[in-house]
């Protein structure tokens, strides 16, 4: 019993000080280097236009006009809410699931003149894991350009210079996949035409 | 499966091979008392000081039961300091979103599930966590529970290596100096390297942001951007393969893993230590070739499974091809653009894999077969590297089931690195698998049944078996991913779950700790031309088989009501639920 008694002091203690070290001191320092060396990542990489938050540069925001390219559908909350980060969750023999990819698809060619033979390509029609991805592919930005040119009175050229300046590849040519970053695209265009 | 899959994948297991020893060399100073390590100028004085402030005697070796008391008492006080916190979370500072405290019931699941290394979440951090739950009600067994699970894989080797004695080292000691030496100095480097990625460090309110496009109205809609001090928990939940997320979506959220060099280096932080622990086995029992067959057939696993589940997403669902959609960019849904379909696959199988259980895609919208790897995977026991610790003691349970076998096939006494493995050593690793299989097929059947279990479905049909079943796989197994539509905020999963989580740690360590105090008490036998290497072809080849063999004798009935008859009604019929 008292070996029990000095255990428990003996964890009580050793609790109290780690707390202080390690739900402290090491988040603290954590922020302070952080703030010290990359203060536009550590508060959030926010995109700043007209002297007013827009955003940031890692999270989707919603797009629905014409002038705009679209992210990918969301389910976030009830989409796009940061608060709520999240999937479908739906499985691959869903219907709910297969039915909303399917109002997806049409709406995606209605809105970018395509014939029903074009293929979409698949994350233009899905949601992502987080419902904030920011990113889309190529592909899916190549079927939306002429929409955009077409509502910007631009000719198609233009836009796909845009969409070239703003494209990523791979990281050191091979980590993850090339993408375009929406929001950032969005915002070349309104700034600069 | 492209060119530059291959490359990602050869280049993820060169750089883990290499980091293998310089980590298993470190381990070797770090759980050695002794031990001294280059950080020693900067940290020796605070861990002289922790040893005197809380009355610990370093030098002092426990034996088993005394090692399995004071881990028990730790454990026991974290759980009960992290339900207080949550439960008082209203009142106290660093909450600038006012959230509210948890229910009990929610706040007892957390703290067990943080406590046990499992971090199954029924909550979503970022609506439900103040800035002070994240950073010290659960950041704390981030830490601690990591080096719990290091301290008793070290208590484990330790009885392998000694002979006739009971003392397999100090408890307090190995946590303290695994948390100082090994936790808290990476921890704080790879937080920086995650906040030059993008991932968030602040103490700031959320930022209510503009949006770009103007609402018909001509008033701009608002976007509410979480911040907080992510990236020093991001870090540590890799690191000490813990994988609670700071938010909901976990690393597939921007915020948790930007880029795709953040995705790569968080992938390597998992394996990171249960790698380096192989090495460390082999160096303590004087036997670094068994380290290292032990890491093959860890390897030769891992491999299996991450090329079969990139290439069951790659191509994608068949039933979207009807409706024009490229399938053969695979199945996108629940995935990342940054990321795609190698590196979605890759990361559900090393977070499963080892007991991690972040994600940078949701499991539960895989395909039927993809999702079928994290799954199996944790019903193997996540004994490929495997979580810190766990992973290790877990994969020598197999190790001596392998021993036995071999000894039963050419009729000799089983030995292991100079021991008789005995009835009562083959009993406790039986009793340690039990403890995971009872738990996972026991409420995975009474949730099948029972309205509380069928209520919290996300899918119908067999998706719906497999989302409960992942959910108390995961539990007992401490992962803590998740097929997540699966609701399991009520009262009775989160009841069920903290219980399977609660035996799938602590059932699964008392046995260990007793059979690291029988082995250490045996005498040395010298090895003779019958002894069975434990190194090389036949031993590695051998122990995949025992791993594979009793994960498949034991699920593989539930595991072909649930994905296994997915995949087929997906592909050769049409019915949908």
């Amino acid at each position: 019993m008292k070996n029990f008694m000095k255990e428990i002091t003996t964890g009580l203690r050793l609790t109290a000080t780690l707390v202080i070290l390690l739900c402290g001191i090491y988040p603290i320092v954590t922020l302070v280097i952080g703030q010290a060396f990359f203060p536009a990542q550590a508060d959030g990489s926010l995109l700043i236009r007209h002297g007013a938050i827009n955003g940031s540069e890692l999270i989707a925001q919603s797009f629905s006009g014409p002038r705009y390219f679209h992210p990918r559908p969301s389910c976030a909350g009830t989409g796009y809410d940061v608060l709520h980060s999240g999937g479908s969750n739906l499985g691959p023999t869903s219907a709910a699931w297969l039915e909303s990819v399917k109002a997806r698809a049409t709406v995606y060619r209605q809105e970018n003149g395509l014939s029903a033979d074009v293929l979409i390509p698949a994350d233009a029609v899905t949601a992502s894991g987080s419902g904030l991805d920011p990113d889309i592919s190529f592909q899916n930005a190549q079927l939306q350009v002429s929409r955009v040119a077409r509502a910007r009175g631009l000719r198609e050229e233009v836009i796909w210079a845009k969409i070239q300046a703003v494209a990523e590849g791979r990281t050191l040519w091979i980590l993850g996949e090339p993408r375009i970053n929406v929001l950032r695209l969005n915002m070349d265009l309104d700034n600069q035409l | 499966m492209n060119i530059f899959g291959w490359i990602q994948l050869a280049l993820f297991c060169g750089v883990l091979l290499a980091l293998t020893k310089p980590i298993g060399l470190y381990l070797v100073r770090v759980l050695d008392v002794q031990g001294k390590t280059f950080l020693d100028p900067a940290l020796k004085p605070v861990e002289l000081f922790l040893y005197r402030f809380c009355r610990i005697d370093p030098a002092y070796e426990q034996n088993w039961k005394q090692y399995s008391l004071s881990l028990g008492v730790f454990s026991l006080i974290g759980i009960v300091f992290t339900y207080a916190l949550l439960r008082l979370q209203a009142f106290l500072p660093l909450n600038p979103q006012h959230f509210p405290g948890l229910p009990p019931d929610l706040a007892f699941n957390t703290a067990i599930s943080f406590a046990t290394n499992t971090n199954w979440q029924n909550y979503g951090g970022e609506s439900t966590m103040s800035y002070a739950s994240q950073m010290v009600a659960l950041t704390f067994h981030n830490f601690v529970s990591s080096a719990a699970g290091i301290a008793i894989a070290a208590a484990l080797v330790r009885g392998i290596s000694r002979r006739e004695t009971q003392a397999l080292g100090n408890f307090w000691a190995d946590l303290i100096r695994t948390t100082l030496y090994l936790l808290l100095p990476s921890s704080l480097i790879f937080a920086v390297v995650l906040i030059s990625q993008g991932v968030v460090q602040n103490l700031n309110p959320y930022t209510v942001s503009d949006c770009l496009e103007q609402a018909v109205s001509g008033v701009s809609p608002k976007q509410t951007i979480v911040q907080g001090p992510l990236a020093s928990q991001e870090a540590i939940k890799m690191l000490g393969t813990n994988g609670g997320g700071y938010t909901n979506a976990n690393s597939s959220h921007p915020f948790e893993n930007p880029t795709p060099l953040s995705n790569f280096l968080e992938m390597l932080a998992i394996f990171l230590i249960p790698s380096g622990l192989t090495w460390y086995l082999g160096r303590i029992v004087g036997n670094q070739r068994h380290g290292w067959a032990v890491w093959t057939a860890m390897m030769m696993l891992f491999l299996c499974a991450v090329v079969f589940c990139w290439w069951a997403e790659s191509h994608g669902n068949p039933r979207l091809a009807a409706l024009r959609i490229d399938i053969a960019s695979g199945n996108m849904e629940g995935k990342e653009v940054r990321f795609g379909i190698f590196n979605s696959a890759l990361f559900a199988t090393v977070t499963t894999d080892a007991s991690c259980g972040a994600v940078n895609a949701m499991h539960d919208s895989f395909t039927p077969l993809g999702g079928l790897v994290p799954l199996v995977n944790i019903l193997l026991g996540e004994v490929v590297f495997g979580g810190v610790g766990a992973g290790l003691y877990g994969m020598l349970i197999f190790v001596l089931l392998s021993v036995f076998l071999a000894g039963l096939m050419v009729g000799r006494t089983p030995e292991y690195l100079g021991k008789k493995i005995e009835a009562y050593d083959i009993k406790l690793c039986v009793l340690v698998l039990l403890a995971l299989i009872f738990p996972i097929l026991g409420f995975s059947a009474w949730a099948s049944v029972a309205t509380w279990g069928l209520a919290g479905r996300n899918n119908l049909g067999p998706h719906g078996l497999s989302e409960i079943f992942y959910a108390f796989a995961s539990g007992a197994g401490n992962n803590g991913s998740a097929f997540a539509g699966l609701n399991g905020n009520t009262p009775w999963y989160n009841t069920t779950l903290a219980v399977a989580m609660l035996s799938g740690r602590f059932l699964m360590i008392v046995p260990i700790l007793a059979l690291a105090g029988n082995l250490a008490r045996k005498k040395l036998i010298p090895a003779s031309s019958g002894s069975f290497p434990v190194s090389g072809g036949t031993f590695t080849v051998l122990l995949v088989s025992t791993v594979l063999i009793v994960g498949a004798l034991t699920f593989f009935p539930a595991l072909a009501l649930g994905p296994i008859v997915e995949h087929f009604i997906m592909t050769a019929s049409t019915a949908a639920f």
